[in-house]
């Protein structure tokens, strides 16, 4: 007998496959943003389940901070090679050159050169108009009013007040001379469904998700990797906990959570009982309240 | 399990500003759990900022600095839940004066509205506006929760006259299910939990609503409509046509039409990521292989050619205006349906709604968040459906050539349609000469091809109580939910109209059943599977009824014994009976004929509705009537 539901991660996954495909047919050249995270683990399944038989139609651009995870470049670098995927990779080499550093810079300029400038120089010089991210809209509060086309002037600036209304399922992508929009097919997806989803479909992420013991340094409740690309460490004494990160970011800014979860499965029902959101790790969002918004204002993702 | 498969569900809040729209939904995260720990501390830390007193948990969905600042919310935003059933998408919709614009947006992709009010301001303007415009949007299920009890005291007869007063502006507008509920979004009374305030309440929480409220059947699994989005070409040996099903089922093997053009093929094969399929249905994305080599581009439009939407060039639409910059009558305009886009103009508004009055008023143009009826002529031809048939396929979207701002919403109407979206109005333009007709006589078994479904009528018989509506409606939930089209006939949907002359005489009860087995056999006639309830103690009577409907007729005794009938009652007609108030009560007065050859006997005394609903579908399988 033909059964015509679908699950929610059915039902989501047409949504994202559907945008992937829009974005695809109606920009002269598109790119998609690719931070070896979980959620760009999942946006790549989605492009390949958009365009199958063919390729992904589109080049991946990694903005490398130089302050990575080295699992992170190992797991990009196989990924490419397995699906044959067009990747580049953008630095901001003067400032890497000048040794930028959270520790002295503070977290906000440190981002805002080597993510937020490199970003949007890489944007500008590959002449890309439309950039497709893993951004969710549950990730933190001033996401919740995303659009799924969101609409940067010629400077790569975002103002709320600007942005088009998006109705049914018709995306207007209509743009001026200089304009570009980010793109955010997974916006509906929650932090489960992504698990869920890796789960589901058997998602090669990088093994940081999962819980093992590592050198950290514990300041409070945040527990800071220790880097190895930089002389600078966080303040405190290094020390091996059990712990996992919730999401991926630079060395020095992201924080791990301790936990004991080593499959896909464990960290979901890690999830179904914690009860913290998963920014709340990030070492990048103590800044201010509301520092998220104003980044985005400036051109960060 | 958190993490089982759930269905999706997607629902707007509206309401005017301070109605309660952010206290209910922040109340709905809270007490399902769906608020996490450092979220409640930022909470706290802002409530303090604010200088709220306790903890406000309209913050919770209060999102950009500004707004917060100035207490109010200036756009939709989402919000996510998951409860062990659903996984929820709440777009939060404000209701200042961007309301109509920001409404649309949010309500356009929703299975459902909750509509707030405040019982201590009553029914405002913008509460008539809200409904109006679920109207227009075609939204499947309205809850009205009527909010802030607590500062009526309560009282069951404010709640009782708002909803009166509510119901009966609601009568002239189309609206499907309209459903009441009493809440205090501050206090927590039947959001999630039911609360003590309110005793005099026994219906369903809003919880309790969007939990079991059934919404497989928003999707149309009827018509075939799939725009290509784009053509997959990945080297020369294959061609596919990539898009999203916006409605309806496409099968290998069978037939399809192209359009605009009218070419057809035969599909070839189903790809996916995952290997080929046998079909694909709506909203899935799929990509499709013809058997012959046709110039197909983005925004054709793949059917079945006994099922086809309009091609049009010329054609009538409800516009919501969404730009400060007002409509401008023949100014080249972009116009964005499905994955197709064209030029075209806006020759003429016919009309402008009032939609405090719901009057129609003539005007010249349409300022920023006003309703209307236009004309409307494209450059190339539109595929499209009217709306109310098919929501996919019948709205669309217009941009600004200029600006490139999306400056409306468009649905498109057919001739009469103003008539039934506003009762009284005597809408008469003539039919848009360009229309393409639909041409060609399509037989029952095109339609059942269509539903994919065998359509015969389960003819249920028996005695008041023994269980014949519940069993009936569990068999149409079972085949909904299975994608086929099924519709309950019973005294409940026939006594009141069609056959409100007749009365309960052996010479009534006979015309009864005769109208009831003619519409059977119009509905089967269809495409549709019905399932009749009605007690029809007359042998004969079935016997011609039988006779009417032919083929497709299979007639199930519905029986349990009488004292167990009585003792269910669930009309409380026995008891009447009894007491003499009902004659020609069927088992008290009137004779019940068991049937002496049943095709099927369902003893409901010895197993539950479900049991009886299960058997009657193996039956059909076991026929090869239902697969
Ligand atoms: N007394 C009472 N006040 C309520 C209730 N629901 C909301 N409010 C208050 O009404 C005001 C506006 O609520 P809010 O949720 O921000 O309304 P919105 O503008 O529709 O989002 C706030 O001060 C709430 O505390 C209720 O059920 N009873």
């Amino acid at each position: 007998m033909e059964d015509y539901r679908l699950t929610h991660l059915q039902a989501l996954e047409a949504e994202s496959i559907h945008i992937l495909r829009e974005v695809a047919a109606e920009f002269g050249n598109p790119v998609m943003l690719y931070s070896v995270g979980k959620d760009s683990s999942v946006l790549v399944r989605l492009a390949q389940k958009a365009f199958a038989p063919g390729p992904i139609p589109f080049p991946l651009l990694h903005v490398d901070t130089s302050y990575k995870f080295p699992e992170m470049y190992a797991l990009r670098d196989q990924l490419c090679k397995d699906l044959n995927i067009n990747l580049k990779v953008e630095r901001n080499e003067k400032s890497i050159a000048d040794g930028a550093n959270p520790f002295d810079l503070g977290t906000w300029e440190c981002c805002a050169q080597l993510k937020t400038g490199a970003l949007v120089g890489a944007l500008a010089e590959g002449e890309h108009d439309a950039a497709i991210g893993g951004a969710r809209r549950d990730e933190e509060r001033s996401r919740a009013k995303e659009r799924v086309y969101s609409f940067r002037d010629d400077h790569g600036q975002w103002d709320p007040k600007s942005q088009r209304p998006e109705i049914w399922n018709l995306y207007n992508g209509k743009l001026r001379p200089g304009e570009s929009i980010r793109v955010f097919p997974i916006s509906n997806w929650t932090e489960l469904d992504v698990w869920n989803y890796i789960d589901a479909e058997d998602i090669p992420i990088v093994p940081l998700y999962f819980a093992a013991e590592r050198e950290v340094v514990v300041q409070g409740d945040r527990i800071i990797p220790v880097t190895p690309n930089t002389d600078k460490q966080p303040e405190g004494e290094i020390q091996r906990v059990m712990c996992r990160y919730r999401t991926l970011g630079c060395m020095p800014c992201t924080g791990a959570i301790r936990s004991e979860a080593t499959t896909v499965r464990e960290i979901i029902n890690e999830m179904l009982m914690f009860n913290e959101s998963e920014r709340a790790g990030r070492v990048i969002d103590y800044d201010t309240d509301g520092s998220m918004e104003q980044k985005k204002q400036d051109g960060y993702f | 399990m958190q993490d089982s498969p759930k269905d999706l569900l997607r629902f707007a809040t509206v309401g005017s500003v301070d109605d309660g729209k952010s206290t209910l939904i922040g109340r709905l995260l809270y007490e399902t759990s769906s608020v996490l720990r450092d979220q409640i501390e930022a909470l706290e830390t802002a409530s303090k900022k604010l200088n709220r007193g306790t903890l406000d948990l309209s913050l919770i969905t209060d999102g950009l600095r500004a707004e917060r600042e100035q207490g109010i919310t200036i756009d939709v935003a989402y919000r996510y839940f998951t409860t062990e059933k659903r996984r929820y998408i709440i777009a939060d919709t404000p209701g200042h004066e961007q309301y109509t614009r920001n409404m649309v947006t949010g309500a356009s992709t929703a299975n459902l509205i909750i509509l707030l009010i405040d019982a201590k301001l009553g029914i405002q303007t913008q509460s008539k506006r809200h409904a109006f415009i679920s109207s227009l949007l075609g939204i499947p299920n309205v809850i009205v929760a009527i909010n802030k009890m607590d500062l009526v005291d309560y009282s069951e007869q404010r709640y009782k006259e708002l909803c009166d007063e509510y119901r009966a502006f609601c009568a002239r507008l189309q609206l499907n299910s309209l459903q009441f509920i009493p809440i205090s979004a501050l206090v927590g009374d039947n959001i999630v939990n039911r609360g003590d305030n309110m005793p005099w309440y026994d219906g369903p929480t809003v919880h309790e609503t969007l939990e079991s409220i059934y919404v497989g059947g928003d999707v149309n699994l009827v018509d075939l409509r799939l725009p290509v989005q784009m053509v997959l070409r990945p080297d020369s040996t294959f061609r596919g046509y990539a898009g999203q099903i916006a409605s309806g089922v496409i099968r290998k093997g069978e037939s399809v039409t192209v359009l605009p053009g009218d070419r057809t093929s035969k599909v070839k094969a189903l790809v996916t990521f995952e290997g080929e399929v046998d079909y694909a249905f709506a909203p899935q994305p799929i990509t499709v292989v013809l058997e012959d080599e046709l110039d197909i581009s983005r925004g054709d439009v793949l059917v079945h050619s006994g099922n086809r939407p309009k091609v049009i060039r010329e054609g009538q639409a409800i516009l919501v205006w969404m730009s400060e910059e007002p409509l401008r009558t023949n100014h080249p305009y972009f116009v964005k349906i499905g994955a197709n886009t064209v030029r075209g103009v806006i020759p003429e508004v016919v009309f402008r709604f009032d939609p405090n009055q719901l009057h129609r008023e003539s005007t010249e143009t349409l300022g920023l968040n006003e309703i209307g009826r236009i004309r409307l002529e494209t450059f190339k031809p539109l595929v499209c459906d009217e709306f109310t048939k098919n929501r996919q396929t019948g709205s669309f979207v217009l941009i600004d050539p200029t600006t490139f701002a999306t400056v409306a919403a468009g649905m498109i109407i057919d001739r009469g349609q103003g008539r039934q979206l506003l009762s009284g109005d005597e809408a008469a333009e003539p039919v848009s000469k360009n229309i393409v007709a639909t041409s060609g006589r399509i037989s029952q078994a095109d339609r059942e091809r269509l539903l994919g479904q065998r359509a015969v009528t389960i003819w249920l018989t028996g005695l008041s109580g023994s269980g014949k509506s519940t069993v009936a409606y569990a068999i149409e939930q079972e085949l909904a939910g299975a994608g086929h089209l099924a519709y309950v006939i019973d005294g409940d949907n026939v006594r009141h109209g069609l056959n409100r002359d007749l009365g309960f005489s052996p010479n009534d009860r006979k015309e009864n059943i005769r109208r009831v087995a003619e519409v059977a056999s119009l509905l089967n006639g269809a495409g549709v599977i019905v399932i009749s309830s009605f007690i029809s103690p007359y042998e004969e009577d079935r016997q011609s009824a039988g006779k009417i409907i032919g083929d497709g007729f299979m007639e199930v005794f519905v029986d349990a014994p009488i004292d167990v009938c009585e003792s269910r009652d669930p009309k409380g007609l026995y008891k009447k009976a009894r007491a003499g108030e009902i004659g020609e009560f069927t088992g008290i007065s009137a004779p019940y004929e068991a049937p002496s050859k049943p095709d099927l006997h369902l003893r409901t005394d010895q197993m539950t509705p479900e049991e009886s609903a299960q058997k009657i579908l193996e039956f059909l399988r076991e026929g090869g009537k239902l697969h």
